[in-house]
């Protein structure tokens, strides 16, 4: 009964409750929807990083991180991907030799990370393919080889499709090497610092430039099933390749876990100063619902409601109200983000700050269950600090002044 | 059987300057099956004895027993059980609970007191059919007249069976023929059910209908007429 009497009560000012709920759906809506912006930027960042540079899980040799230099080699390539292959949960893999060069031209030169591929072994492992905005991804043979750079690079050494550019580097002897390349390909990601820094070839190309042989590589990139699977994906290859630095993407980009926790930490505080304010608001609800109802309580308790019944009415009211709105937020939330997380916001007035932060200006947002139950529960906390002062208030009432109280 | 019985009763207010002695030693016996008035000017005392009685407010000094038990003693949320169970009340404003339904009003003592839910549909049953409202079991109060309400809150008040039923001032917001419909109504529950009834009043319909007539000035009681 008393479940009925706080729920029906609600209803008895239905102006004044429409406005608490209102307020309350409103404030959650915008602090969900901000932090599925927050948590979309940053699985976007982490995403476009696992797809175009890091994958899953790389393989080096141990000292290949400190300088990135191409003298630090895996030897028996083939035998390495042979075990790789045998591993159900690996999705596909690449090899790639790696070197710190120069990329030259007519009008000026740039420090670059050149990368010796297998087009069709990368193309299944990154995306870099699907990036080319002119030209190619190594389709059309030519008589010189081909290189794919970044557009801002392209820029910056004022190449286009078809134009020379000349690679420095040290070969393994320790002698400076160099080698020409047309541009074959431009591609643009959404993180311009990569575009300007990371060139392609074929390793075919390059390995004879640096000096390494067919069986030996840099860099062994693999995707697995999901972000999670490459967690214990890189522990047992860990095991298998003891001499050798077998790295998961969160040991390779720490930041990305960070970002993510940090994200996930700004948004449940977004949510509880939200609250926090709200709170406010719906005390001073009840307060004027309790001296309005001053009468009516007075006499709940001479006819023998006692002070845990009359608490609890008051606190299922102020829940009810507060979770009523709650609710209308999430739902708001959940079809915002329904919306959005298929076609996207696209930010685009904004995408050269963004993308030179490498965050892509097309944000999907998104929040987890998990993140909708915590703020539910926070919601139904809130409810209970805010009925604890009305509550207080109508304790305190002598039934036999309330009563007789007009 | 003595139903209440104050001794050397005392309630005095220091909320002035002087203080007031709302009531001023009385003692007071009432017998189950009694239909007692209690009557005076304003400001003689009337509601504050109903208060000590009903063990809303707590005396100055003194006592009150209600079937032998002394209210004094017992702590507040005993004694709000105690109330529950043991006294109903009819208030001069009818103060029902306007988001329940006649039947719901009925029943929300029984409710708080635990009983079945088919005890309660029998008893609303049976208390709607004593006041003459079985039409109206799920109107809400705001639909029905001022008369119709009080007949509901008597009703409302017998529901927990108590001891007796205190009513302060209970047609004070009545029109005549609401006031005798609900004096006709307690008159024929404290007769047939032998319910014992007090209530305060200085309407003149109320006090030619009491069997007892207890008049109070100044908090002291100045006449005890039994008629």
């Amino acid at each position: 009964m008393i479940w009925r009497i706080s729920w029906r009560n609600i209803w008895r000012n239905k102006v004044r409750s429409l406005t608490v709920m209102m307020a309350i759906a409103i404030g959650l809506t915008g602090g969900i929807f901000l932090t599925g912006l927050m948590n979309g930027m940053s699985a976007q960042q982490a995403n476009d990083a696992i797809s175009l540079e890091i994958s899953h899980v790389q393989i080096h040799h141990r000292l290949f991180a400190d300088n990135l230099s191409a003298q630090f080699l895996i030897e028996d390539v083939a035998g390495k991907l042979e075990v790789i292959r045998k591993d159900e949960r690996v999705r596909a893999f690449c090899s790639r030799t790696k070197a710190q060069a120069i990329a030259s031209t007519a009008t000026t030169g740039a420090g670059i990370i050149i990368s010796g591929i297998v087009p069709e072994m990368e193309k299944e492992v990154t995306t870099i393919y699907s990036k080319i905005v002119e030209g190619s991804y190594f389709e059309k043979e030519n008589k010189s080889a081909s290189i794919v750079i970044g557009q801002k690079l392209a820029h910056k050494l004022k190449a286009g499709l078809g134009n020379k550019i000349v690679v420095t580097l040290q070969s393994l002897n320790g002698e400076m090497s160099y080698a020409l390349f047309r541009v074959g390909g431009i591609y643009k990601t959404s993180n311009t610092r990569f575009d300007e820094m990371n060139v392609f070839v074929k390793s075919d190309d390059l390995n004879p430039v640096l000096g390494i042989d067919p069986s030996q590589t840099n860099e062994i990139a693999m995707l697995t099933a999901s972000h999670e699977a490459a967690i214990p994906v890189a522990a047992s290859l860990k095991s298998s390749f003891d001499k050798l630095s077998v790295e998961n993407w969160r040991e390779l980009r720490p930041l990305l876990v960070v970002i993510s926790a940090m994200t996930d930490q700004f948004g449940f505080w977004l949510i509880v100063i939200i609250l926090l304010a709200l709170i406010f608001g719906i005390i001073n609800t009840m307060l004027m619902v309790i001296l309005e109802r001053k009468h009516e309580l007075g006499m709940l308790m001479a006819i023998g409601m006692n002070k845990k019944r009359v608490f609890k009415m008051i606190l299922l009211e102020t829940t009810m109200l507060s979770l009523s709105g709650g609710l209308v937020g999430l739902f708001f939330s959940i079809l915002l983000m329904g919306i959005f997380g298929q076609t996207g916001i696209n930010f685009a007035a904004w995408a050269e700050g963004l993308e030179a932060i490498g965050y892509s200006s097309f944000v999907y947002p998104f929040v987890s269950a998990r993140f909708y139950l915590i703020i539910t529960i926070l919601v139904i906390i809130t409810a209970i600090i805010a009925s604890l002062w009305p509550t207080r208030k109508a304790l305190k009432l002598n039934p036999a002044e309330a009563v007789r109280s007009e | 059987m003595n139903v209440i019985e104050t001794k050397d009763l005392y309630k005095i207010y220091n909320s002035t300057q002087v203080p007031v002695h709302a009531v001023n030693g009385i003692n007071l016996i009432i017998k189950k099956g009694e239909f007692t008035a209690i009557v005076g000017p304003s400001g003689c005392g009337k509601t504050t004895l109903l208060n000590l009685i009903g063990g809303l407010d707590s005396p100055t000094e003194g006592k009150v027993f209600v079937s032998g038990n002394d209210l004094c003693s017992l702590k507040s949320t005993r004694l709000i059980d105690f109330r529950m169970h043991n006294i109903g009340f009819v208030f001069q404003s009818f103060n029902l609970i306007p988001v329940l339904t006649v039947k719901e009003n009925i029943e929300f003592i029984m409710q708080l007191q635990g009983r079945s839910r088919t005890e309660c549909n029998q008893r609303v049953d049976e208390l709607l059919e004593a006041i003459g409202l079985p039409d109206k079991k799920n109107h809400r109060p705001n639909q029905l007249s001022g008369g119709q309400q009080q007949r509901v809150s008597v009703a409302r008040a017998l529901a927990s069976k108590p001891q007796f039923i205190l009513a302060d001032e209970p047609t004070a917001n009545l029109d005549s023929k609401a006031t005798n419909e609900l004096l006709e109504l307690m008159e024929k529950l404290n007769q047939e059910e032998e319910m014992t009834f007090i209530f305060s009043t200085h309407d003149e319909r109320v006090m030619k209908k009491a069997r007892r007539l207890v008049s109070l000035d100044d908090g002291k009681i100045i006449k005890d007429l039994s008629l």
